[in-house]
């Protein structure tokens, strides 16, 4: 597919996912065009975290489509038969999303900077010398320039998330998922992680899809806000709107509910 | 002299440089089936993980099949099958085999214990297969192996008097051999437990020691 500005950084077509009776999405569509800083929210089990995942490959639809940048990421039309792509192209995609998760999940064998250089040197085939400057320059960027050769456990919860910012941004990934990487800090933490990723959103033209419940940092980092209910999209708006007056009324509800 | 006491310490001294002999036997025995427990026994868990029934079964069925049957027998059983083959190369090779199926569970359980969230990671980080085992599942779940490892290591040594069975003079074979010379079957069995415990006791401190290290 030719590359050009208007092809979206993501696309879901007709995306289903079903865990056993459990239907999480069904038939869902929508697009987020780059350089896009979207934020889904919505109910716990509404499907905003299955679709960071759906993203990151970590689950696999059971129908549809997902297109990164107008590439077909885990399954194509061959006629009118829906097939798995297989891993190796898969692969060349999932280079290009980054993902950061609630729980942090570093590398607790490695040390800080190991955990930033592995993915650089081992899928992208940096240099060292290379992947270890960028590493120190992303550290710098995450205020943890000294905790270069600690181990992760020595660090505090909201270090650890910003290392696991760092090993994102690393990759260079043109897509960045954010999946409520504050809901495991210490509320006194929160603050430090939320800076860094306004800096990146401030700072790089990187398209983030964010699940959060700091509708404060919702507001101020993106421009589009999806409310999801049942595995569908039932509101979207710009966050100006949406968080002052919310028109549909499970939106209402859900948002007087959590301010 | 006095020759009828149970007990005769000249014998028990006399005894003492064939078990030494012996018992360097038992400890090659054991560190040559140890090293080949611990890598086929890792192959064998990771293996089992796959998802192709065509893999798992056979390898399970195999495993189940060594599990169940006696060390003995089997230690026998290959000796006739390879007869061609020193005895002692066979010993170490069976009780290898025979200890990587229990030590495939101790690493099933350390790859288990590595958090979901591990694998997670290195899949967003699109890491190949060859590094998410090499270098973030294995190093953490091996850390977790070692004290098993280390029992399983006691428990080997303490089972190489069954290649008695297959003519390797390891230490209880010498002991058998010094009694059936000498009449003097008590000094020498006693002396050859007596080395079992002076060198897996220590062992078993050090394993204790390392799992308290590691919780």
């Amino acid at each position: 597919m030719p590359e050009n500005d208007s092809t979206p950084a993501i696309q879901f077509q007709g995306v289903g996912k079903r865990f056993g009776d459990n239907v999480v999405l069904d038939g869902l569509d929508f697009a987020v065009a780059k350089g896009d800083r979207v934020t889904l929210i919505g109910p716990s089990g509404s499907g905003k975290t299955t679709i960071l995942r759906l993203l990151m490959t970590l689950e696999e639809a059971n129908d549809g489509l997902i297109y990164v940048d107008g590439d077909c990421y885990t399954h194509e039309m061959r006629g009118d038969k829906r097939v798995a792509i297989p891993e190796k192209r898969r692969s060349l995609v999932r280079r290009r999303v980054g993902m950061v998760f609630q729980q942090f999940n570093l590398f607790p064998n490695m040390t800080v900077l190991e955990n930033i250089t592995e993915a650089p040197i081992h899928v992208l085939g940096k240099p060292k010398a290379e992947a270890v400057a960028s590493a120190e320059a992303l550290l710098e960027k995450v205020g943890l320039a000294d905790k270069r050769d600690a181990r992760t456990m020595q660090l505090s919860g909201g270090q650890q998330q910003r290392v696991a910012i760092a090993r994102a941004l690393a990759m260079e990934p043109e897509i960045l998922l954010l999946d409520e990487v504050t809901s495991a800090l210490d509320p006194e933490l929160v603050a430090d992680v939320l800076g860094v990723l306004r800096n990146i959103a401030e700072t790089t033209d990187i398209t983030m899809l964010i699940v959060t419940h700091e509708m404060q940092f919702a507001r101020e980092v993106s421009n589009r806000v999806l409310m999801f209910d049942g595995g569908k999209i039932i509101e979207e708006a710009h966050p100006d709107e949406i968080f002052t007056s919310p028109k549909n009324e499970r939106t209402q509800e859900f948002l007087r509910a959590i301010l | 002299m006095n020759e009828n006491v149970v007990w005769n310490w000249e014998h028990a001294a006399a005894v003492l440089p064939q078990l030494l002999e012996g018992l360097q036997i038992t400890v090659l025995a054991t560190v040559v089936g140890m090293v080949i427990a611990s890598v086929l026994g890792l192959l064998v868990a990771i293996v089992r993980r796959s998802k192709l029934r065509v893999v798992t079964f056979p390898v399970g069925f195999l495993v189940e099949f060594i599990r169940s049957t006696p060390l003995l027998v089997q230690l026998v059983f290959a000796n006739l099958l390879f007869a061609q083959f020193p005895s002692l190369a066979i010993g170490c090779v069976v009780l290898g085999i025979h200890y990587a199926t229990y030590m495939s569970e101790v690493y099933r359980a350390g790859i288990d214990a590595v958090p979901k969230g591990q694998w997670e990671a290195a899949i967003a980080l699109d890491l190949p297969r060859s590094r998410t085992w090499g270098a973030v599942v294995l190093p953490q779940a091996i850390r977790n192996t070692l004290p098993g490892l280390g029992n399983y290591a006691i428990s080997m040594f303490k089972e190489t008097p069954f290649l008695f069975a297959i003519f390797v003079v390891e230490m209880y074979t010498a002991a058998q051999q010094y009694g059936a010379d000498t009449f003097r079957y008590m000094e020498a069995i006693t002396m050859a437990g007596l080395l079992f415990l002076l060198v897996s006791y220590p062992t078993s401190l050090l394993v204790r020691r390392l799992e308290n290290r590691l919780a």
